[in-house]
């Protein structure tokens, strides 16, 4: 056993993204409540504190998503959470960190809308998290941890990646991710990489040119410069930063794709196949921007039915039919608005592919 | 032998600006600029601009600067002056941004004494989109939105943001003041000292209200306009100190 793994203690999915947060080096935090991420904002209201870090609880998510840009010029790791209409709220200001190429981590742990909503699980903003959500032609790096550990693991890289291409990354997570307790080792597998900022952080122009942070270019064809630098950033995350997990997937012949919770319940539903003797196996992105689109690409040359389950109507679902060849199945089971798909129901899909 | 006697303070860049005849956004720029001088603040200061007319204010003033979403300069001025309490950190807004979209985060970060300062140019129209109502429009007044004149039942009375934001126990000092004339000008320019110094002594949050011609958009001759705002506006909007926790 390594010592990574004899430290470990029940922690809850939000507390996980929490800490996880202020040890990748995070020192700043600004939030609204809305459930069911209250925890992330309760806990860090005492643990920055001790780290020298800021927590302000904002006046609205407009007001902390803009209070992230500000202090993310200056070059500190930042964060804010929310769900739901909080984060749609905050749209504009994440637009806004993209043009103007600034690091944030964004933690929506969702809620079942449209509208206000209901707290119970769900995936159902796959759409928003992943096509950018506001205005302007612009990516978020998105992850989707499918247990504790990895609201951990991920929020400490989420920061990492942030730096690494000044964008905004959003940690996407349903409300059983984030009111779970499993056991964790909240210490990250190595020291957070540290990225120089000296070159674009605003910090005063002490013995240097005086410099601006903006997303408006109105001079010649500025915008449209600043839009392809954005683009070669998402061509290269598109490049070096799609992960996903595989299992069972050597002798399979039919494949569910799912990510976060429903690739977890899919995953005993491949057990359970598995002992009747149906061979499938299990696709878990976990960015889903970029989305590993090669690797699946490569599974289907031996797989030729695929079963995409999701806490919503069917949004990756989309994805996945641009990514997979013609001559492949490609069903769907999907619970929205809360309802959580059960492994029987999804064991009879596979039984029907 | 020649001596320079008045020379452009080293806060602004040599850029001429964009602003119409008459504005008074660039006689304000000048004004933050010499604080800034004054108190040695150039390589310690970090301005945000708003969206409207100053949304490129980075082309003139020589310090740092970050352009914030329309109506969130307060909140944008909150991220960095509280993880960099050592810089010096102004917001400059124009009415709409800072009274009608950007409200909210006027009240919550003026309520919260985050120790900034802000220039509030109030201009009693939206120069930048071309000439809508403000929150500042006077009653009677035509805009291209309000074509028969800002009714008291139809869009209420001009919101007095000084008045309001003193008030609020954050608010370290707060003064209205004009740029209609030269000596207004000075008035003007030892109020932004004002805030600078209460933001330099830890004091609060300091704001500045500048009324401002915008000739352009109220159809007039740049000198007509200045006798608007001294005539018209400075009555709805009665010039003066409303706090000042120093005195
Ligand atoms: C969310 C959003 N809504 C609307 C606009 C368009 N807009 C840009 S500036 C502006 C008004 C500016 O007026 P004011 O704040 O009074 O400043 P001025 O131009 O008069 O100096 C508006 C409505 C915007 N940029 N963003």
């Amino acid at each position: 056993m390594t010592e990574r793994c004899e430290r470990k203690t029940l922690t809850m999915g939000n507390i996980a993204v929490a800490e996880g947060a202020v040890q990748a080096g995070c020192r700043a935090y600004f939030g609204y409540p809305i459930t069911p991420q209250n925890e992330i904002p309760e806990y860090l209201s005492a643990r920055l504190p001790e780290v020298g870090g800021i927590f302000l609880q904002a006046e609205s998510e407009l007001a902390s998503i803009n209070m992230v840009l500000g202090a993310a010029s200056t070059g500190t790791r930042v964060m804010t959470s929310s769900s739901g209409p909080g984060i749609s709220l905050m749209q504009e200001g994440i637009s806004f960190l993209a043009g103007s190429q600034l690091p944030a981590v964004i933690v929506n742990i969702m809620r079942c809308g449209p509208g206000l909503g209901g707290i119970k699980p769900t995936q159902a903003d796959y759409f928003q998290a992943t096509r950018g959500g506001g205005h302007g032609d612009y990516r978020t790096l998105v992850f989707a941890p499918g247990n504790v550990q990895e609201m951990f693991d991920f929020t400490v890289c989420a920061f990492e990646l942030a730096d690494k291409y000044r964008n905004p990354v959003m940690i996407l997570a349903d409300a059983i991710l984030g009111q779970m307790r499993e056991p964790a080792t909240l210490v990250p597998e190595h020291p957070p990489v540290e990225y120089d900022k000296s070159g674009w952080i605003l910090n005063g122009a002490h013995g240097r040119p005086s410099r601006n942070i903006r997303s408006m270019y109105l001079e010649g064809d500025g915008q449209e410069e600043l839009n392809y630098v954005l683009q070669q950033k998402y061509e290269q995350m598109e490049e070096e930063e799609p992960r996903h997990e595989e299992r069972w997937t050597e002798d399979a012949d039919r494949l569910v794709i799912a990510f976060g919770t429903s690739a977890r319940i899919a995953s005993t539903s491949i057990r359970e196949a598995r002992e009747e003797g149906i061979r499938a196996g299990l696709f878990r992105p976990i960015t889903l921007y970029p989305y590993p689109k090669k690797a699946l690409r490569a599974l289907t040359k031996h797989i030729k039915k695929i079963l995409v389950v999701e806490m919503n109507c069917g949004q990756m679902l989309e994805d996945v039919l641009a990514i997979v060849p013609q001559g492949v199945k490609v069903a769907f089971h999907g619970r929205p608005g809360g309802g959580v798909p059960t492994h029987t129901d999804i064991l009879e899909k596979l039984k029907e592919l | 032998m020649e001596t320079n006697v008045f020379k452009r303070p080293q806060a602004l860049t040599d850029t001429p600006t964009h602003y119409c005849p008459g504005c008074g956004h660039g006689v304000a720029h000048r004004l933050v600029a010499e604080a800034i001088d004054h108190f040695g603040l150039r390589e310690h200061t970090v301005g945000v601009a708003s969206a409207g007319c100053s949304v490129m204010m980075y082309k003139y003033f020589d310090v740092d600067t970050i352009e914030a979403a329309h109506g969130r300069a307060l909140a944008v001025a909150t991220g960095i002056k509280r993880t960099h309490p050592e810089l010096t950190v102004f917001t400059y807004q124009g009415d709409g941004d800072l009274a009608s979209i950007g409200l909210a985060e006027t009240m919550h970060a003026a309520n919260r004494g985050e120790k900034v300062c802000v220039i509030f140019i109030n201009n009693a129209v939206y120069g930048m989109t071309g000439g809508q109502m403000a929150p500042t429009t006077l009653l009677g007044m035509k805009t291209s939105t309000t074509p028969t004149g800002r009714s008291l039942h139809r869009e209420g009375s001009p919101l007095k943001m000084a008045e309001l934001l003193s008030k609020l126990d954050g608010v370290a000092f707060c003064q209205r003041v004009s740029l209609h004339d030269p000596d207004q000008v000075y008035e003007a320019r030892e109020a932004i000292f004002r805030a600078f110094e209460a933001q330099l002594e830890g004091l609060g949050f300091s704001f500045v209200e500048v009324l401002s011609a915008c000739g352009t958009n109220m159809r007039m001759k740049p000198s007509d306009a200045q006798k608007w705002v001294a005539n018209q506006m400075c009555q709805a909007y009665p010039l003066g100190v409303f706090k000042d926790d120093e005195a």
